[in-house]
């Protein structure tokens, strides 16, 4: 019986959690692995904290939900308190020590939490003309209006000081904790937007079932376009990944 | 305009609710009729962006009954077509459903669960089992396939627009919020390619044929007597089709102490137990009704022949259990249930529920 | 009619579409069901689009027309007939689609349908038997029931201050109607203007223009317990005193 890893990420609405997750488990699919990304998802379109819930594997996925997670990522303190129940002994735990405020909302994020936001639409391409009629699955769509469609992955970090996690809310009894200042190396030595992406580098370094390169291949996928018009986006996206790689190996 | 092929086999990652589109597409369908509500929106949205290349239509329609019956016209003109909901969406449909139970129209109805009762939660649930299976007046017969992957739910909804449009009842994709939610591998396909034929359909009223002779459907009887014939001669198709429809699959039960019975997306935690027990030695099996009607009692009392208990667990009150107390009335076998209605029951649930047998 | 001379007896002329096999009809006596569907019988004949039609009637009385006409025919449930027409046109672009219904199927448990469909601008037509009252369960309130009229749960007569005004279902549908609306009230009382009301809303179908509506004012003896006289007085004053009878909206005639 082929292993499952379990990863469980938890923060603010906006923190681009799911866009973690989405990433991790749309790379991990062009990997030839067996890939379940499930979001939570309420009524509420913005506030709460959100929780993605990705497993890969070799072999069958069984439930998309589980209890107890292998790699546990909170990244604000309130998520570190909502997601005490996935902390088991075998976690390993990396949670974000910056001295953050206890949660900040930005407007722009309503609908990130996957409430009935449909995410782009890869598979939906055009029929190729001329030959024989078929539909691409892998063709973007191009000829939607791309605002409905549109995938920045959206994301903010905390820019408000304040206390940060509470070490009394950190569950005592798992296999590591690791703490990692995401939002302040983002703030100070890189990017808020790409806080999310030192905390993909750092799932990759703690998961150990991917290669850093099939992540840079699915951002070169989600952001290629971007990346073509702004080269210096893709180096600080990828000094980002590395930088949060290098941050968990080194702590591993 | 295009028409629509798959061309080969394409391995995709995408929501339940995209497949759910995609399968429209693969069966052909011509017209979707919906009324927004979560967890089933995106099946809506994506079909809204792929059908207008391939001259389908859409209406969205003021409520769920509307939805529904307008369905209903669509498939009364012999057009292929169907409709999603859930939750009180369902209840409302169900109006619709039962007048197709009675005029025996092939209509398809995509039902992702959530929370109930009432507005409850938008997430998931298995709490529209029995609603979905059973919620009309009267004793109408449909057919309900209940999924638990992608690839199920890509292949179901084909299945649906086939059983519909073979058998004349109307039939219901039974998924959830986390199926509709989740993102994970499949492979969709043309079906003509696979050798799997779409049934083709047949205009039941709107044929413009000069001389043509005229029908009238109806779903009103004046007599006891009338009434009894046509609900008796539905029971006896629905009788005849029964085991040509009915499905099932399981796993180890041959050897098995211990069953876990579950459907739908519970069955994926079923399965992941399985694996986990078995590994440890342990003499486990599982077995799970794919359609919930027909519900696939024999197989089921067959199956467990030689177990001493059953584990039935579901993400409702009971309303799985019922069907298989049903089906085993006075089988000497104790029914364990583990019901957690509106929740999501875990791989790891099952096996501590198994090791407190 | 040579052979009718020589039987010594004269039937009066039917609808060509009309089904003889299913006549007479199921209706009361002195209902104004039969009068309309004559009316619109004859507008179908003379439109020459019989084999076009999809005929829907609703639950109520309205229901007794389930197999009235040799065209298709669906009978569906109360209230749901726009939406089963509706879904029809939207498939097939290519047949004619009649919702009938009664008061209670339009203005009240089906008015939800109805205004959508006038406010999408369905293409379909709709035709409505406004007789004021529940006539089927034994003559309830209706929406249309007239301020101060006695029925079985208004015994005291329908008060406004409780129940409000009657529905004035064209008004409605003409208020909300995009362009292309055709919408009437006729009244079995005129059949000659209501035959034409009743063309004018298929041919405005078929034209494709937009949603077609004709209320008919109707009549209902048996639960308005009222004899030949008075039934007739009531359609032609009281109804029509509240309930003005006339075109509401036509649609603007094409330039070139």
């Amino acid at each position: 019986m082929a292993k499952v890893v379990k990863i469980a990420l938890a923060g603010e609405g906006g923190q681009g959690v799911q866009s973690i997750a989405e990433i991790l488990a749309e790379a991990a699919n062009e990997e030839g692995k067996n890939a379940l990304y499930i979001p939570n998802f309420g009524v509420e379109q913005r506030g709460g904290v959100s929780i993605a819930y990705v497993q890969i594997s070799d072999g069958a996925i069984g439930a998309p939900k589980f209890q107890r997670a292998d790699i546990l990522i909170p990244l604000s303190p309130r998520a570190v308190k909502r997601t005490k129940m996935h902390a088991g002994r075998e976690t390993v735990y990396i949670y974000d020590n910056s001295l953050v405020q206890e949660a900040e909302v930005n407007d722009n994020i309503v609908g990130l939490q996957y409430n009935d936001v449909t995410p782009p639409c890869p598979a939906a391409g055009e029929p190729n003309p001329g030959s024989a009629p078929a539909t691409s699955v892998t063709a973007p769509n191009k000829d939607l209006p791309q605002d409905m469609i549109a995938g920045d992955p959206k994301t903010c970090s905390f820019t408000a000081p304040g206390p940060g996690v509470n070490p009394a809310d950190i569950p005592a009894e798992v296999k590591k904790v690791i703490a990692i200042p995401a939002n302040d190396i983002a703030k100070e030595e890189l990017h808020p937007r790409v806080f999310n992406i030192i905390i993909l580098g750092a799932v990759i370094a703690a998961t150990e079932v991917l290669p850093l390169d099939s992540i840079k291949k699915a951002l070169e996928t989600k952001l290629g376009d971007k990346f073509k018009a702004n080269p210096a986006l893709r180096d600080m996206n990828y000094k980002a990944l590395e930088r949060g790689y290098q941050t968990i190996k080194g702590a591993m | 305009m295009a028409e629509v092929s798959l061309q080969g086999e394409q391995r995709v990652f995408m929501t339940g609710n995209e497949v759910v589109a995609w399968a429209a597409l693969a069966a052909k369908v011509d017209i979707m009729y919906g009324y927004p509500i979560t967890p089933q929106n995106e099946i809506m949205h994506y079909w809204t962006r792929l059908a207008p290349k391939y001259g389908k239509r859409f209406l969205q329609t003021e409520d769920e009954i509307s939805a529904g019956f307008t369905m209903l016209g669509g498939v009364m003109t012999g057009r292929k077509a169907f409709t999603a909901t859930a939750g009180p969406g369902n209840v409302l449909m169900q109006e619709s459903a039962v007048m197709a139970e009675m005029m025996r129209l092939p209509a398809v109805f995509v039902i992702q669960q959530r929370g109930g009762p009432s507005t409850a939660t938008v997430i998931y649930a298995q709490q529209e089992t029995t609603l979905t299976a059973f919620g009309g007046n009267g004793e109408g017969h449909r057919i309900v396939y209940s999924t638990s992957t992608h690839q199920e739910l890509f292949d179901y909804t084909i299945k649906a627009f086939n059983a519909a449009w073979t058998y004349r009842f109307p039939t219901f994709v039974l998924g959830d919020g986390y199926q509709a939610k989740m993102r994970e591998p499949l492979t969709i396909y043309d079906p003509g390619e696979k050798g799997l034929e779409l049934v083709p359909t047949e205009p039941m009223v709107g044929e413009n044929k000069p001389g043509k002779q005229f029908k009238y459907l109806r779903n009103t009887y004046n007599t006891e007597d009338e009434l009894y014939e046509v609900v008796m001669d539905n029971q006896r198709d629905w009788d005849a089709m029964a085991p040509k429809v009915v499905e099932w699959s399981e796993k180890g039960c041959e050897d098995a102490d211990i069953v876990l019975v579950t459907h739908g997306v519970v069955s994926r935690a079923a399965l992941g137990a399985y694996d986990l027990l078995r590994a440890q030695g342990k003499k486990v099996g599982v077995f799970r009704p794919i359609t919930i009607r027909p519900f696939p009692d024999k197989q089921l009392l067959a199956a467990v022949q030689k177990a001493k208990k059953l584990l039935v667990a579901e993400s409702a009150y009971g309303q799985l259990l019922k069907l298989v107390q049903g089906a085993l009335y006075g089988a000497p076998v104790e029914i364990v249930p583990v019901l957690r209605p509106g929740i999501g029951i875990t791989t790891e649930e099952l096996v501590e529920e198994y090791n407190k047998l | 009619m040579q052979e009718l001379k020589e039987n010594n007896h004269l039937q009066p002329a039917m609808p060509a579409c009309w089904n003889e096999e299913t006549k007479p009809h199921k209706f009361c006596p002195g209902c104004g069901h039969g009068i309309i569907l004559k009316a619109l019988g004859e507008a179908i004949d003379e439109l020459g689009v019989k084999d076009q039609v999809v005929f829907g009637c609703d639950i109520g009385c309205s229901l007794l027309s389930w197999d009235f006409f040799a065209t298709d025919s669906v009978q569906t449930h109360h209230g749901r007939t726009t939406p089963v027409i509706t879904g029809m046109k939207r498939a097939n672009r290519d047949i004619v689609g009649i919702a009938y219904m009664g008061d209670g199927g339009g203005y009240a448990i089906g008015s939800q349908h109805l205004f959508n469909a006038a406010v999408r601008g369905e293409k379909i037509t709709i035709i409505l038997c406004n007789n004021c009252n529940y006539g089927m369960t034994g003559g309830q309130m209706a929406p249309t029931t007239l301020p101060g009229m006695k029925t079985e749960t208004s015994p005291y007569g329908r008060d406004v201050e409780e129940t409000g005004y009657p529905t004035k279902g064209p008004e409605m549908v003409a208020a909300v109607a995009p362009e292309g609306a055709y919408v009437a009230r006729g009244t079995i009382a005129n059949v000659r203007q209501l035959k034409g009301f009743i063309k004018k809303a298929l041919e405005n179908q078929i034209a494709g223009n937009g949603i077609s509506f004709v209320e008919c004012l109707s009549s209902c003896p048996t639960n308005w317990r009222t004899n030949a006289k008075k039934t007739w007085e009531f359609v032609e004053k009281e109804m029509a005193q509240y309930f003005k009878v006339g075109e509401l909206r036509t649609p603007q005639v094409k330039e070139g």
